[in-house]
């Protein structure tokens, strides 16, 4: 960024600064910001959720919402001043010289018009074309972005594409009246991993060709890595760390890219901790002087000692009625789990992994219960649960497992103290002698989830989704379980905040002696965290082995083609970053 | 370290309250302070009725028949003493109104916690349970809603006067206009509550409560009530006015509450036939108390669907 590049930039934005006003104050979403692109080059904008790498973009291109505003700085687009023109001045630029490429592509299009109207709609309105030649044009577009057929294709509707395919004609809608710019939010969150590469590919090949310079907004590193040529890293509206790519993923030197860097799940080597995600917020470490092993939590919460499995699941099969008919010959079924039996030994943690709709949180809810199997035996420490009739009955064992939800947005609820959400199973299951003990292990808990006692007063509202997850586990824990259920824990959080949690789990694991089974579809997390692996697709359980064995050695074809779509993250060494 | 937070989140309670976003709504909207002025007004004039109508129009020691048909304390050959005139029984017609504004209230309020307690139950078990059952109570929903609310009450108040002995009209009367009424009401509840309960019930707290082993009825009180409630208080506010209109408009048929303890509807009944005779102020103002109290408890209710609507903030 020095002086003489400066009038050359395609894009300059100098000392941005965007608030958002509301009747308690001024939220500042981006302040004192300074970022250039060049044409044909790729600049990534990297941060987690609230950074503000998305009101960036949406300065840009002049959509903030209200009643944001952008209070001070200036964007320049080769030369001109684009910040703060009239409407229909933004509508000039906004498609003609931007363009824009949104996050999910099953809604940025619209599902009743053809591809052909809405490509063609939106060439015409920014270049002076004939219909037909319009028409023409938008074939070629189709035919750039990869979509084979256009000339058959265009005439479709936007359902009849596939989820990568509609990114594509996105991408073709955005480069329609060949802008100088593209932002791209998020072009790829929604998107397949193996889909997810191909994109990526086709961006970088269009701004090299086209010179087209592209802001690429993003949290996934492994995107940026692949893609980007500079990145700027952000963290609470402000650019903490700009530079090549190669530099910031090799040599980072803002505290915060190297925690952000290091949080990544690495799916190469099994670490035994994340290191260095102390630089977040909200991390609070446990206070020292709670011994767990010889607390409460810690105690002999197993009556006798094991000797075989704790969990086992034999021919276990469920079957979800997907028509209602009087009549047996006309009902439809969809089978969700088809005959999976594995063992989970005491102590271990035990993944799953597999695409979505592949039958495993499915798996989950039937062990513990919330779902009844329609055929098969699920047992617990030597006892048939599916034997059991009453709830009554099938209590004690509720309460030795428990189970922690994917999102940390629903799974608490929303008219419940922190107190009263983690007292209800301590009271429900009568493990307390009155309240104040109650009282004093719900304060406990939240002391060894690192959110402390002064979270007890709180609504969960009050919490971001890391400190809710924290929350999650300290209800699982309230009944002494042996065995913990964790379906997809950390896919809604950011990376440092999934580091974060992960450690906890993992610490968790190790202190309490907790036998675990761990749900995801992130093969770099369950290689982080799991001994051994169960690998899914379409209700079959097709490869159960150790973690290591599984990520080096694959028997499975299936497993070979996911391991083959796993990030890779080039550049990625950083000697002071290993343990 | 425990004190202190329990003080600060004890001190804060009112500060809170001042501070939430509804108070904020509140606050900026002039018409809404008129209405809930207005409503404050009616409520508090019905509750404390007798300190504060000047004549107790059920007391009939203290009707004359020579004060029957004075116009209003500005027209000619009134007495100061009535200020908005006499019906045609000698009573006054601030106070009737006043009173009769308490009677038509407590049957509003009375049928709408009918309907509430009905309508939600059976919309959390609709919700819940599923299957046959949902599927038969919505159908008695559908049932019902195909006929106009007004109809089934005079249908349950005809069915009510023939079974019960006629010596027994007298005391059960309000009870009968409640049960219409309310029974008129329950879909509204059934149906909202249920939708929000098929929402919630599949939140992973509820499946994090059953993983715990609690049981369905816990389940439905503790976590899915609180959780549906908001839509359903809206709704009530709204009902509320619907109840009054109800009541007035079986009383003003003659199946309401009767003419010895008028309320509104029985009030404007009796003005009407005298309306062309001169007589106007008998029907009139309470019509227009009649029109106020449904208006401001309906903007009431306008306002507070807008400001729990976390769309339209």
């Amino acid at each position: 960024m020095k002086a003489d590049v400066e009038h050359n930039s395609l894009l300059t934005i100098e000392g941005m600064r965007v608030e958002f006003p509301s009747r308690r104050g001024h939220v500042v979403a981006v302040e004192r910001l300074d970022l250039t692109v060049e044409p044909g080059e790729i600049l990534g904008v990297v941060g987690e959720s609230g950074a503000g790498k998305s009101t960036i973009g949406n300065a840009v291109i002049g959509l903030l919402e209200p009643p944001g505003e952008m209070t001070e700085g200036t964007i320049l687009l080769k030369g001109d001043r684009i910040d703060h023109l009239d409407d229909a001045a933004q509508r000039k630029i906004r498609g003609a010289r931007i363009g824009m490429i949104f996050q999910d592509p099953l809604t940025s299009l619209d599902p009743l018009q053809t591809i052909e109207r809405q490509l063609v709609d939106t060439i015409q309105r920014h270049l002076n074309l004939a219909e037909a030649e319009a028409r023409a044009r938008a074939v070629d577009l189709l035919d750039q972005v990869g979509i084979p057929d256009p000339s058959v294709r265009i005439a479709q509707y936007p359902h009849q594409f596939s989820g990568g395919m509609r990114q594509r004609v996105v991408i073709a809608l955005a480069l329609c009246a060949d802008p100088e710019l593209v932002i791209a939010d998020e072009p790829t969150t929604a998107l397949d991993v193996s889909v997810q590469a191909q994109i990526l590919d086709l961006m970088k090949a269009l701004c090299r060709d086209r010179q087209v310079g592209m802001i690429l907004i993003t949290h996934d590193m492994g995107v940026i890595s692949e893609t980007a040529d500079r990145v700027a890293v952000m963290y609470r509206g402000r650019v903490v760390e700009t530079g090549t790519t190669q530099q910031i993923m090799s040599k980072p030197k803002h505290d915060y890219t190297k925690s952000l860097i290091s949080a990544v799940p690495r799916p190469d080597k099994r670490l035994k901790r994340f290191p260095l995600v102390t630089y977040i917020e909200d991390a609070e470490e446990r206070p020292e002087g709670l011994n767990l092993a010889t607390h409460w939590l810690g105690k002999v919460r197993e009556e006798h000692k094991l000797t075989g499995n704790l969990v086992e699941l034999k021919d276990a099969h469920m079957r979800f009625i997907t028509r209602h008919s009087l009549f047996p010959s006309r009902r439809l079924y969809l089978d969700a789990v088809k005959d999976v039996s594995f063992a989970i030994q005491p102590g271990e943690v035990f993944g799953l992994v597999g695409e979505s709709g592949s039958g495993k949180s499915t798996i989950a809810r039937m062990i513990t219960g919330i779902y009844k199997p329609s055929g098969g035996t699920i047992s617990f420490d030597g006892t048939d649960l599916t034997a059991l009739e009453s709830r009554a009955a099938a209590a004690p064992f509720r309460r030795q497992m428990q189970m922690i939800f994917q999102d940390p947005f629903s799974s608490l609820n929303p008219r419940m103290r922190v107190e009263d959400i983690i007292e209800e199973p301590i009271h429900f299951h009568k493990m307390a002698y009155d309240q104040s003990e109650a009282r004093q292990i719900m304060h406990d808990l939240l002391d060894v989830v690192g959110l402390g006692a002064q979270a007890a007063r709180k609504f969960p509202h009050e919490f971001s989704g890391g400190q809710r997850q924290r929350i999650s586990i300290a209800r699982a824990l309230a009944t002494r379980p042996r065995f913990l259920v964790c379906d997809e824990p950390t896919s809604a959080l950011d990376v440092s905040i999934q580091a974060q949690v992960l450690n906890l789990l993992k610490d968790l694991q190790s202190e309490l002696n907790l036998t675990m089974l761990f749900i995801s579809h992130d093969l770099p997390v369950i290689r982080q965290v799991c001994d051994r692996v169960g690998v899914m697709r379409h209700g079959q359980l097709l490869e159960v082995a150790p973690t290591e064995t599984l990520f080096t050695d694959p028997q499975h074809d299936y497993t070979k083609h996911l391991l083959k779509l796993m990030p890779k993250f080039r550049g990625f060494r950083m000697p002071e970053l290993e343990t | 370290m425990a004190d202190t937070t329990v003080q600060n989140t004890q001190k804060s309670w009112l500060a809170r309250a001042a501070d939430s976003d509804i108070w904020y709504s509140f606050r900026r909207s002039p018409v809404t302070i008129v209405s809930a002025i207005l409503t404050v007004l009616f409520f508090v004039s019905a509750i404390f009725a007798n300190w504060i109508a000047p004549h107790n129009p059920f007391d009939l020691a203290s009707i004359s028949i020579m004060d029957a048909s004075l116009p209003p304390a500005w027209m000619e050959g009134s007495d100061p003493r009535f200020w908005l005139g006499t019906d045609d029984q000698g009573r006054d017609i601030f106070s009737t109104i006043i009173f009769g504004a308490r009677i038509s209230l407590f049957v509003g309020f009375a049928s709408v916690i009918f309907s509430m307690i009905l309508g939600i139950s059976l919309g959390l078990i609709s919700g819940y349970v599923g299957g046959r059952l949902d599927a038969f109570i919505m159908r008695v929903a559908d049932i019902q809603l195909s006929f106009p609310a007004i109809l089934i009450a005079l249908l349950i108040d005809g069915v009510a006067r023939g079974v019960l002995p006629r010596e027994m009209h007298q005391d059960l009367v309000f009870y009968v206009l409640i049960f219409a009424i309310g029974i008129s009401g329950w879909v509204q509840y059934a149906r909202t509550v249920r939708g929000s309960t098929l929402v919630e019930k599949n939140k992973e707290y509820v499946q994090a409560a059953r993983v715990i082993g609690i049981g369905p009825l816990i389940i439905l009180w503790r976590h899915i009530l609180p959780n549906v409630m908001g839509p359903v208080l809206v709704i009530a506010t709204i009902h509320l006015a619907i109840a009054v209109i109800t009541e007035a408009t079986l009383s003003f048929l003659g199946v309401g509450v009767p003419p010895t303890t008028p309320s509104l509807g029985t009030l404007i009944r009796i003005g009407n036939d005298f309306l062309f005779s001169g007589e106007w102020w008998i029907t009139i103002f309470p019509g227009i108390a009649l029109v106020l109290l449904v208006l401001a408890i309906n903007l009431l209710g306008d306002w507070l669907r807008d400001a729990l609507n976390p769309k339209l903030r």
